[in-house]
């Protein structure tokens, strides 16, 4: 087998190439007539507003926006924005997703899914998306349990827990959403947290500005079957929970930032200590731009796989990449480009090609 | 030596061997001969599902036969005339098709007790009388090859690698092919590799050679070009032509064809062929599974590309929830089934038309999808091009079932002019298409409804992201009727039902007429079927004809919705026969729909149906309406011809 190499299409930012708009937008124009149909308290208010007040912020043509969902609470996000959207079948949406932002280099394309459609029946198609580095948004909202079938425990459910499929408790292992996309070869891989509006437009706009796969796991509230499973990192507290990650910065955390994160030769990991017992000087300085993942992977440990109790939030890693949609469009282009005559004049010459003979 | 040329109208050839004996590429040249010399022909591929299964064992055997001809034919022939045995395995496998009086080549080279230990043979075959009836050439093809090339320094195994070359050769001379084609083609096979290139093309002029020389062969055969209709012609397998089918129906629609496929038997050669053709704004995107093939064509059609997926049985088993919602958004989407033996993994290099009723009914719901199937390997092309129009004129996936016969047979195809293929209009919504109330009193202000249809057809407008105004939400829940909102109501779901359903059935409006081929308009037996059965049942039909019999063939291009014509045909007939390669789908249909009392010839062997099993089936019908026995043995459905061989 032979390998060729390829070239680098050479766009940079994740909506070059997306028509913009003179003037100034407005959160209502992106706001569809239809009736928000979510559990009062949901999560997914908070970051369907956000949503609805950052894209204005973007300045692309509005038809040019394309909302992919699966299935779940939060797949019925495509329905409250007045942008193109398709409310796909579970687990799907990336895939879908992929043959539109391959198929079209105009539009900005979002794909909408949750703890269960992304890395349960969808885990697949997720990873695939992240290796390909198709130029897509994945916002995943992790409320760590099913909400839309009433209660059962989810891939990301912390192991014990006792719902309604598993009133003994769990003893499925949980995956880490950031471990996972880390390890799919992801370019650019964040976490942040629904009630924290700044930090989530902070990171949408980053992963937008990312181009190839962006996934952003969005830690959600779900006040009906898993209230209060992020209550550790929010609220007065939190500040000892919370692990903000700030690109060229160390990383330190905790009441007057008294702790920080230094390298942990034992294991070659990561691990939190006292700045005062360590000295500013050996904190980790966080570089989300390095080629080589394997910090970004040892900070993502640090989240619970139990009861969360602390966990990293920002942006993990984001790392330049050629993506599958620009490759594939440039061969397309290219031959096109290379073929002479009209498509119908070459279509003619396709089938009548090869060992041809004439009967009279 | 001037020998003697014997006319024929017509030859069956199988050459059999090991798998790694190049068996696919010796028949595949002989077929390109006999096509550019003019004969009619028809080639039957069979290989096993192993890359490479044990040397010399009987699951390890390859064979390709080739029936060519001077007049029309439709199959690759029940019987091989000629049959060209590399091995013991090969001629073992192969010997039970072989009627008596055959011709039977076999290289003696791999007769050894260990060979045919692993073939099953006890004794040497060509040793004892068990193959007397038959006209047995033992030659060692493999020594004398040998012999041709060693002046090329190969060593031993690559100089016999070199035998099909030989054989070809041979049968080339016997059978007057010209052989240009094949000469040019070796010197471009080979270019890279000179020792290897000279090697084949001394081994193949070495089997001619031999042939003109040997006393072996005393007599060689003319098979003359078949009258065929005027035009440029060439050989083409059914998976080449389907391939060419979807980029000219990209091309009349002039929409970017957006291929999502994952590898599977017998249907990824149709993913290889497409990858090549980018230049006519082709997008292939081999996927991460048969779902995301499907989806990532699904949502490419979303965004206004011609989405096409291509799998076999199994792989459309998973794509079944997409195809329902490329059913419930009412996109154009292609759905490609190269059908092979099922259940399960089942036979994947096997043909066999066990589908039907998985394209028909294998979804959640009411979700009824266009069938349609090709006939033989060229009519794929137009299939594909119809699969096109109906997908993007009415919004809606449709389901084209070839199968592993079509898909590998060849057949000579008369190349359409570009011009005579009909326009398909992709219609993109650009405007609004109705008023809604605004918020002041009385104010009506322009709207978008993605489910407001056309009268005629019932499509639904297709607009596509980047149309400022028409911003709309689709997806797999209920719509309303009109507007296209989520929508729960009992009363909107039975008409939503309803409106899928009748959109499905406008598309029988624009067929032509169903034909009916009932040349003496006598006929009270019609025979039905649908894919790739019409050569076979074709045959069948001429055979019984010439008996004296009358008959009548109707072979259905679509299979849903059926024509509208077909019920009133079907009750002119006193007996309705259904031969299909599974235990009776279409006639479950046909007997569901109409309420007649289809019989069905049903053969599930993972191999064309046998035109001479067919001649039985229709004779037992004959039989019953005529109440008197019906004679159609071979000496009275054989084609009257100017030679002695029995014609097809």
């Amino acid at each position: 087998m032979t390998a060729t190499d390829l070239p680098f299409p050479g766009l940079h930012s994740g909506i070059e190439g997306v028509p913009t708009l003179d003037g100034a937008q407005t959160a209502r124009e992106y706001t569809s007539d239809q009736e928000v149909r979510w559990c009062p308290g949901c999560g997914d208010y908070a970051i369907l507003k956000a949503v609805q007040s950052f894209l204005p912020d973007l300045g692309l043509r509005r038809e040019n926006i394309v909302f992919i969902s699966g299935i779940g609470c939060s797949s019925r996000f495509p329905y409250y924005l007045d942008t193109y959207g398709m409310h796909s079948i579970h687990g799907r949406a990336p895939a879908i997703a992929t043959g539109i932002a391959t198929a079209r280099e105009d539009l900005s394309v979002w794909v909408i899914t949750g703890d269960g459609d992304a890395l349960s029946i969808g885990g697949n198609h997720l990873i695939h998306a992240l290796r390909r580095n198709v130029n897509l948004n994945i916002l995943l909202f992790n409320n760590r349990i099913y909400g839309l079938t009433k209660g059962q425990y989810s891939p990301t459910s912390e192991p014990g827990k006792v719902t309604k499929s598993t009133p003994m408790g769990s003893v499925d292992y949980p995956f880490n959403p950031i471990s996972l996309a880390l390890g799919a070869e992801g370019t650019f891989v964040a976490r942040t947290v629904d009630s924290d509006r700044k930090h989530l437009t902070a990171v949408l706009s980053a992963a937008a500005a990312h181009r190839g796969t962006s996934l952003v796991e969005i830690y959600q509230n779900c006040p009906i079957f898993n209230d209060g499973a992020f209550d550790a990192i929010k609220g007065p507290g939190s500040e000892d929970a919370l692990i903000r990650l700030v690109q060229g910065e160390p990383i330190r955390f905790g009441a007057d930032g008294a702790k920080g994160l230094i390298r942990d030769h034992a294991t070659g990991g990561v691990k939190i200590a006292e700045v005062a017992e360590v000295g500013e000087g050996a904190l980790l300085v966080h570089d989300a731009h390095s080629p080589d993942p394997s910090t970004a992977f040892a900070i993502s440990r640090l989240t619970d796989a139990g009861h969360l109790h602390q966990a990293p939030v920002g942006i993990f890693r984001q790392v330049e990449r050629p993506t599958y949609d620009d490759q594939a469009r440039a061969q397309v282009h290219h031959a096109e480009a290379a073929a002479d005559g009209t498509r119908a004049e070459r279509l003619a010459a396709l089938i009548g090609g090869g060992d041809t003979w004439t009967v009279a | 030596m001037t020998k003697q040329v014997k006319q024929l109208d017509r030859v069956i050839i199988r050459f059999a061997g090991d798998s790694g004996d190049g068996m696919q590429l010796t028949g595949d040249r002989f077929t390109h001969e006999s096509a550019s010399f003019g004969n009619d022909l028809s080639t039957l591929p069979n290989f096993p599902a192993e890359i490479r299964a044990p040397q010399g064992t009987l699951p390890g055997v390859s064979s390709f036969q080739v029936h060519f001809a001077d007049h029309d034919i439709l199959t690759p022939g029940d019987a091989p005339n000629v049959l060209v045995a590399m091995n013991p395995a090969a001629l073992r496998a192969n010997l039970p098709d072989v009627p008596k009086g055959a011709t039977i080549i076999v290289d003696t080279a791999d007769f050894t007790a260990r060979n045919l230990t692993k073939a099953g043979y006890s004794d040497n075959p060509l040793d004892d009388d068990s193959l007397d009836a038959f006209a047995v050439h033992a030659l060692d093809l493999t020594g004398m090859t040998i012999e041709a090339v060693k002046e090329f320094g190969l060593t031993r195994k690559d100089a016999s690698r070199a035998k099909n070359m030989f054989a070809l050769g041979l049968l080339s001379w016997m059978y007057g092919r010209p052989v240009d084609s094949t000469l040019r083609f070796l010197e471009s096979r080979f270019a890279r590799v000179p020792e290897i290139r000279d090697a084949n093309l001394a081994a193949f002029k070495a089997g001619w050679n031999f042939g003109e020389t040997t006393e072996a062969f005393a007599v060689s055969y003319q098979i003359n070009p078949a009258p065929m209709a005027a035009g440029n012609y060439r050989n083409i397998t059914g998976n080449l032509a389907l391939a060419y089918g979807l980029v000219a129906g990209g091309v009349q629609a002039g929409l970017p064809v957006f291929l999502g496929s994952y590898p599977i038997t017998p249907a990824s050669d149709i993913l290889h062929e497409l990858s090549k053709h980018k230049s006519f704004g082709v997008t292939t995107f081999q996927a991460e599974d048969e779902i995301a093939g499907i989806g990532a064509a699904l949502g490419a059609s979303f965004a206004g590309s011609l989405g096409v997926t291509t799998t076999s049985g199994p792989g459309l088993a998973l794509k079944s929830e997409t195809i329902g919602l490329a059913v419930m958004t009412e996109l154009p989407l292609i759905v490609i089934d190269v059908q092979r033996g099922g259940p399960s993994t089942g036979l994947p290099t096997k043909t066999e038309q066990a589908d039907l009723l998985q394209a028909m009914f294998g979804r959640n719901g009411e979700a009824p999808v266009p069938v349609i199937a090709p006939q033989s390997p060229g009519d794929c092309f137009d299939a594909a091009v119809e699969a096109s129009r109906i997908a993007v004129t009415y919004r809606t996936p449709v389901l084209l079932l070839s199968d592993g016969y079509l898909a590998n047979g060849s057949e000579p195809w008369r190349i359409p002019e570009v011009g005579e293929l009909s326009a398909i209009d992709p219609d993109f919504a650009t405007e609004t298409n109705t008023t809604v109330s605004g918020k002041a009193d009385g104010e009506q202000v322009a709207a978008f409804w993605p489910y407001l249809r056309d009268p005629d057809t019932l499509a639904r407008p297709w607009a596509v992201p980047g149309t400022a105004g028409l911003e709309h939400r689709i997806g797999g829940l209920e719509k309303a009727d009109g507007h296209g909102n989520i929508s729960y109501d009992p009363a909107n779901h039975d008409l939503m039902v309803r409106l899928r359903s009748a959109k499905v059935e406008r598309i029988a409006d624009g067929y032509a007429p169903t034909e009916v081929y009932d040349p003496s308009g006598r006929a009270k037996v019609l025979v039905v079927g649908w894919g790739s059965t019409y050569g076979p049942i074709g045959v069948a039909c001429r055979r019984v004809r010439r008996a004296g019999y009358d008959v009548a063939q109707l072979h259905l291009r679509h299979l849903n919705p059926l024509p509208t014509d077909l019920g009133d045909i079907l009750r002119r007939y006193d007996r309705v026969l259904v031969p299909e390669m599974n235990l009776g789908q279409l006639s479950m249909l046909l007997r569901a729909r109409y309420l007649i009392d289809a019989v069905g010839y049903n053969s599930v062997r993972g191999l064309p149906l046998q035109s001479a099993e067919l001649v039985d089936a229709i004779g037992a019908l004959l039989t019953e309406i005529e109440g008197a026995e019906v004679d159609l043995s071979p000496e009275r459905t054989a084609r009257r011809s100017h030679t002695e061989e029995v014609g097809s």
